[in-house]
């Protein structure tokens, strides 16, 4: 119960940062008595028994809307997706639905229904996107563990943003069943959690196989991707890459070079495949409720409605070039190590950003890191890496072998003090 | 269809739909389209070879 109540205390203290667009008062409460009783009895479910969870609110839960973010009329779900049915079952207490870009289809949750996330470390910025919602709620103590979405980086971009570890499971690996989609080639479901080791608990709910931990000591050799993806790095960013890497090798791990052929090409297979399976789902609901939809959002969802079906189908038959790249590049070391966002949080409003004096629209700029993983399946985690002179976090991300996501966590969790730099773990609040 | 041809359709289109707003999205898709088929073109010569009549 004092676990609820302070999470409770915590999201209305801090309304201001929107985190939240339904709060679970009166069934969390509910649900922590009983918890509480059961726990008494000597039914202990699990780690997750009474601990408070936050959902993002494109998922189901019976009985409360699924508003997607938007105003357009939202979903009266009868039952709960299979995800929030397993964390019910683990005796998770659901606190409530958390914020996101409008229909996550978005990077910096400022299209919004409910007003935009903001950022705890500096409200003038945003919070990422699309899940940025679960992720202040963990940054300000608002709950113990978030699930968020990631279709191009959505778990990993507020992750990265907010100081917090978001986990994209191997493709398909969670079940996206009772989650509005967005595009079913590329979405993923996974925790957003404050360790490693909490995200590897839930990520073992929400499949309902535990991942074996390992002991193994041998050194790790790690994949530095070269070329299109760090060609353009904000230069904290970068030098955090470098603290990372004097880290690893300083705890006896090695870093190397590695070439991701043909990365160049991800940003235009990733937008035929999206935007024309966006465009699929939204296709009914923009000619009855146009309006109502942020209108930035509208565009990109008529923009896909123009995409001819050859062009669909050439970019899902690039995908499996683009697979065999990251796996070729994976031949050579446990897991590919890279910033999870180029840029640490930006200004809201923030239109383009700028690298070495050419523009980059700030869309492409904060997926260009995240959105191969989703166009190939590989799961790839975000693992906060410290901050910029000004207090802004930053994040790393670690990229497996597909299905291999059990090895991956265990790699990022005997890594994460190299990777942290040991900085303590937030949940406390910033204010 | 070539991709000229497409984004004046499109643009047609967007203009009967009352959004011009559109337009410049519409360019955008149209040079990552203009891509795309390259990509494409480029790998499948890879595969295939170059037809010779």
């Amino acid at each position: 119960m004092d676990l609820v109540e302070r999470c409770l205390a915590r999201i209305h203290a801090a309304r201001h940062l929107n985190a939240f667009i339904t709060v679970m008062d009166g069934s969390a409460r509910a649900d922590a008595r009983r918890a509480q009783e059961e726990i008494r009895s000597g039914h202990y479910r699990g780690p997750l028994h009474g601990i408070p969870i936050s959902i993002k609110d494109l998922i189901d839960v019976a009985g409360t809307p699924t508003t997607s973010g938007s105003a357009v009329p939202p979903l009266h779900p009868a039952s709960d997706a299979p995800i929030v049915h397993r964390l019910r079952e683990s005796g998770a207490i659901l606190i409530g639905k958390t914020n996101l870009h409008e229909f996550a289809f978005g990077t910096t949750t400022e299209e919004t229904a409910f007003g935009v996330v903001r950022n705890p470390f500096d409200t003038s910025r945003s919070a990422g996107g699309s899940s940025a919602g679960a992720a202040v709620a963990l940054v300000e103590g608002m709950c113990y563990g978030s699930i968020g979405t990631d279709t191009g980086g959505s778990i990993r971009i507020p992750a990265a943003a907010c100081g917090i570890v978001g986990l994209k499971p191997t493709a398909a690996e969670v079940t996206c069943e009772g989650i509005v989609p967005l595009s079913t080639t590329c979405d993923h479901v996974g925790p957003m959690t404050r360790t490693v080791r909490d995200a590897r608990l839930m990520f073992e709910v929400l499949t309902g196989e535990p991942v074996p931990l390992t002991s193994e000591e041998r050194p790790l050799t790690f994949g530095v991707p070269s070329g299109y993806l760090l060609e353009r790095l904000d230069p904290d960013v970068r030098r955090a890459l470098g603290r990372v890497e004097t880290a690893l090798k300083a705890a006896g791990h090695s870093t190397r070079r590695v070439r991701i052929e043909r990365a160049e090409i991800t940003p235009d297979v990733y937008l035929h495949i999206v935007l024309a399976e966006a465009a699929r789902y939204h296709a009914p609901l923009v000619e009855t409720h146009a309006a109502l939809y942020s209108p930035g959002v509208r565009l990109r969802i008529e923009m896909g409605r123009y995409i001819l079906a050859e062009d669909y189908v050439r970019a899902m038959e690039l995908r499996p070039l683009l697979t065999r790249s990251v796996d070729a590049a994976l031949e050579t070391c446990d897991a590919l190590l890279l910033p999870a966002l180029a840029i640490p949080a930006p200004v809201l409003g923030t239109e383009t950003v700028e690298f070495d004096g050419s523009q980059e629209p700030i869309r492409a700029a904060m997926l260009r890191l995240t959105q191969l993983f989703n166009i190939t399946g590989h799961p790839a985690i975000a693992i906060p890496a410290g901050r910029t002179p000004s207090g802004l976090p930053i994040g790393m991300q670690l990229v497996g072998a597909r299905q291999r996501t059990g090895t991956l966590l265990n790699i990022a969790e005997r890594v994460e003090p190299q990777i942290t730099g040991g900085a303590g773990s937030v949940g406390g609040g910033t204010g | 269809m070539t991709i000229p041809d497409w984004l004046e359709a499109a643009r047609t289109d967007a203009d009967k739909r009352d959004l011009p707003q559109l337009k410049p999205l519409l360019e955008t898709l149209a040079r990552s389209t203009e891509r795309l088929r390259q990509i494409d073109a480029d790998e499948r010569t890879a595969r295939e070879g170059t037809r010779r009549s």
